[in-house]
C-alpha cells in the first residue's frame, strides 16, 4: 500500500511540469488578463480544481491586498488576500473599473463561456481578429481595430502578443496558442465541474442501467404468472 | 415477555392501524391487470417531487435571499459548496422532469377519460397540484436572481397588475410596495417554500382520492372479475420500478451530460434592473401560457385567455359529454385528442420565440382549436360521433 502511495505521489509529481491547456490558461489571465478583468466568484482555493497546488496558491493570493475593515482611526485597512478569498476585480469599484477603460467595463470571467453569445468560439475569434485599421478607416475614441466584431471596433486594447507570456512548460507563446490556452481557462470558470460531472455521470448511468436490466428480469418473472395461472 | 415483544405489531395494530393499511392500500390493493406504461407517470412525478424537495431543503442550508447576496450565494453553492453543483443540478434537472411528468400524467388521464365519474376529485385534486407546482416553479425561477429571473418575474407582476380589480392590491402584496427589490425576494423565497411544502398535502388528497376510485385503465371498463386486478406488489411495485429506473436514467442524462439546456445561459449574469434583454423567454414548462399571454394585442385579455387554458380543464369531467371513457372507443375524438396534444406543443415553440409573424399565427391557431376542443368538442361531439362498443371485459385484447 505504502509503495502505492509513493508511486503515485511520483506520478503526480512528474505530472506538474506538464501543463494543461487550462493551467496555461491560467498563466495568460494572471500575467495579462487579470489586469483589467474580474473573476468575482472565483476563489483562489477553487483553483485546485486545475490542479494548481497549495503553495502556489498561497503565494498567490498574498500577492494581493484585499479590504480588511477599519482601523482604530477610521481609516479603511487592508490585508493579503486567503486562499478562501474571491479573486475578485483589479479595480475597487465599477464606476473605477469604467473610468480606466474610456467608460466600458471589462466583462467578468466567471461565466464569460456562457453568457457570451457565440460562446468560448467566439472569444477565440476575438482575441485573434486584431489587425491594424486600414487606411482610411475611423476609430471612435478609446476604440480598436477588430475584425470579429460587427462595427469593426472594440474597446479593448489587443491583449496577445507573441511570446507575451513565458509558459513554464516551454510551450511556444504564440497569439493562437495563448487565446485556446485562455479560453480553455475561461471554459473551466464557466462549467468548474464539469470533469467531475461527466464522471459522476458514467457511474450513475452504468448503475441505473444495470438495476433496470436486473428489475427488468424480475419484472418479466413476476408477469409471467399470470400468463401461467391461466 | 416473548409474548409481549411478539405482540409489537398487534400493540400498535390496536392503537395505529399503520400496518394493516400500508398492507391494504399498497400491498394488497387491487389494481386493473392491463396499465400501460403510461400509468408510470404519476409515480415518475412523485419521485421528482421528493427528490426536488430533499435536494430544495440543502440549497435552502446555503441561499441567501437578498438582492446583494442571491445570485453570489448561487455561485457560492455551484463552485465552492462541497457537492453543492451537484445538488443544484439535481433541483433544477427536478422541475423539468416534474413537469414533463405532470404534462404526460395528465395527457394521459384525457385520452383514456379518467377524469370521468367516479374519478372528478381525483382529476381536480391533480389540478390543484399543477397550479401548486407552478406556483412554486415561477417563484423558485426568481431566487437566483438572474436576468431571466428578474425579467420574467417583472413580465408576470405587470400582467397580474393589468387584472380588473384585484391585480394591484396583489402584485402590492407580492411586491411589498418597492418594486421587485428585497422585501419582494424575500417574500418570493416564502412563498417558495411554503407552497413546495403545501404540494405534499396535496399529493396526499390526490391519493386518497385514487384509493377510493382505484385507478382507471386503457379502456375505461371497470374491472368486474376478480381476475381482472391483480395486486399492487408484487406486479406494479416491479412495474414501476422499471420504469422508474429508466426514468432516473434519463434525468441522470440530463445533469450530467446536458447540464446547460436546463438553464438559459442569461441567467449566468446577475440580474439588471437597467438592462432588458432582448428576448425575454420563460423556461420550456412555461412557454405554452406565456405564448397564450402574448397571442392577442391586449394585456388584459392574454391574461384571461391563459388562466382560462386552465380553468377549462377544470370543466372537464362536466364539459365531456360521452358517456365512453377511453378515446380508444371514440374515433373522432381519437384523432381531436392528439392534435390538442401538437397544438400545446406548437404553443411551446411559439413561446420560446418573438410573437411576430409566423409564430404569432401559430400560437393563435393553437390556442383556438385548444378553446375548441374543450368548449366545443367535448360537450358536443357525441351528438355526431358513433362510438365503437367498448369490450365487455378489460381483458379483452385490442380489436
Amino acid at each position: 500500500m505504502k509503495r502505492f502511495f509513493i508511486a503515485t505521489l511520483l506520478l503526480a509529481g512528474g505530472s506538474v511540469h506538464a501543463s494543461t491547456p487550462e493551467q496555461r490558461g491560467f498563466q495568460v489571465f494572471r500575467q495579462i488578463c487579470s489586469s483589467c478583468h474580474s473573476l468575482n466568484y472565483v476563489t483562489y482555493s477553487d483553483l485546485t480544481g486545475l490542479g494548481i497546488s497549495v503553495p502556489d496558491i498561497k503565494s498567490y493570493a498574498s500577492q494581493h491586498q484585499v479590504p480588511d475593515g477599519l482601523d482604530e482611526d477610521g481609516d479603511p485597512k487592508t490585508r493579503p488576500a486567503h486562499p478562501s478569498d474571491h479573486i475578485g476585480s483589479p479595480y475597487p469599484s465599477e464606476s473605477m473599473a469604467r473610468m480606466a477603460n474610456h467608460g466600458g467595463l471589462p466583462p467578468d470571467f466567471s461565466r464569460l463561456a456562457l453568457t457570451q453569445e457565440g460562446g468560448s468560439q467566439r472569444i477565440i475569434h476575438i482575441l485573434e481578429s486584431y489587425t491594424s485599421a486600414p487606411a482610411g478607416a475611423t476609430l471612435p475614441p478609446g476604440a480598436f481595430y477588430n475584425t470579429a466584431m460587427p462595427h469593426l471596433h472594440i474597446a479593448m486594447p489587443q491583449p496577445l502578443h507573441d511570446g507575451q507570456v513565458k509558459y513554464t512548460d516551454g510551450t511556444t507563446a504564440t497569439i493562437p496558442q495563448m487565446a485556446n490556452d485562455v479560453t480553455a481557462f475561461i471554459n473551466w470558470t464557466a462549467r468548474p465541474h464539469l470533469q467531475a460531472r461527466h464522471r459522476t455521470g458514467i457511474f450513475v448511468l452504468a448503475y441505473l442501467a444495470g438495476l433496470a436490466a436486473l428489475l427488468g428480469i424480475l419484472k418479466h418473472r413476476v408477469w409471467k404468472r399470470l400468463k401461467t395461472l391461466e | 415477555m416473548t409474548e409481549r415483544s411478539n405482540s409489537l405489531s398487534e400493540w400498535l395494530e390496536a392503537r395505529l392501524p399503520v400496518i394493516t393499511a400500508f398492507r391494504r392500500e399498497y400491498v394488497n390493493f387491487a389494481m386493473p391487470r392491463n396499465l400501460n406504461y403510461l400509468w408510470n407517470f404519476g409515480a415518475f412525478a412523485t419521485i421528482a417531487l421528493g427528490l426536488l424537495i430533499l435536494s430544495g431543503i440543502f440549497l435552502a442550508l446555503n441561499y441567501t435571499p437578498t438582492v446583494t447576496e442571491a445570485f453570489a450565494s448561487i455561485e457560492m453553492i455551484d463552485r465552492q459548496v462541497s457537492s453543492g453543483w451537484l445538488v443544484r443540478a439535481i433541483h433544477m434537472g427536478g422541475v423539468s422532469m416534474l413537469f414533463v411528468s405532470l404534462y404526460v400524467h395528465i395527457g394521459r388521464g384525457l385520452y383514456y377519460g379518467s377524469y370521468k365519474a367516479p374519478r372528478e376529485l381525483l382529476w381536480l385534486t391533480g389540478l390543484g397540484l399543477l397550479l401548486l407546482v407552478m406556483t412554486t416553479a415561477f417563484a423558485g425561477y426568481i431566487l437566483p436572481w438572474g436576468q431571466m429571473s428578474y425579467w420574467g418575474a417583472t413580465v408576470v407582476i405587470n400582467a397580474l397588475n393589468a387584472l380588473p380589480v384585484i391585480g394591484k392590491p396583489l402584485a402590492a402584496w407580492l411586491l411589498g410596495g418597492e418594486g421587485l427589490g428585497n422585501t419582494a425576494l424575500h417574500r418570493i423565497y416564502v412563498l417558495h417554500f411554503v407552497t413546495a411544502f403545501s404540494i405534499i398535502g396535496f399529493v396526499v388528497l390526490h391519493v386518497a382520492a385514487l384509493h377510493v376510485a382505484g385507478s382507471n385503465n386503457p379502456t375505461g371498463i371497470e374491472p368486474a372479475k376478480t381476475d381482472d386486478t391483480v395486486p399492487f406488489h408484487p406486479y406494479y411495485t416491479t412495474k414501476d420500478g422499471l420504469g422508474l429506473c429508466l426514468f432516473l436514467m434519463v434525468y441522470a442524462g440530463l445533469i450530467f451530460f446536458a447540464p446547460d439546456i436546463l438553464t438559459l445561459a442569461d441567467n449566468y449574469a446577475q440580474a439588471n434592473p437597467l438592462v432588458t434583454p432582448r428576448d425575454i423567454t420563460p423556461e420550456w414548462y412555461f412557454a405554452p401560457f406565456y405564448a397564450i399571454l402574448r397571442a392577442i394585442p391586449s394585456k388584459v385579455g392574454g391574461l384571461l385567455l391563459a388562466a382560462g387554458s386552465l380553468g377549462v380543464l377544470f370543466a372537464v369531467p362536466w364539459l365531456d359529454a360521452s358517456p365512453v371513457r377511453s378515446a380508444r372507443y371514440r374515433p373522432i375524438l381519437r384523432i381531436a385528442l392528439p392534435i390538442l396534444f401538437l397544438a400545446f406543443i406548437a404553443l411551446g415553440a411559439a413561446g420560446m420565440h418573438p410573437p411576430t409573424g409566423f409564430w404569432l399565427w401559430i400560437s393563435r391557431i393553437a390556442v383556438a382549436y385548444w378553446y375548441l376542443y374543450f368548449l366545443v368538442l367535448l360537450p358536443y361531439l357525441p351528438l355526431v360521433e358513433i362510438s365503437k362498443s367498448p369490450p365487455s371485459s378489460l381483458q379483452e385484447p385490442r380489436g
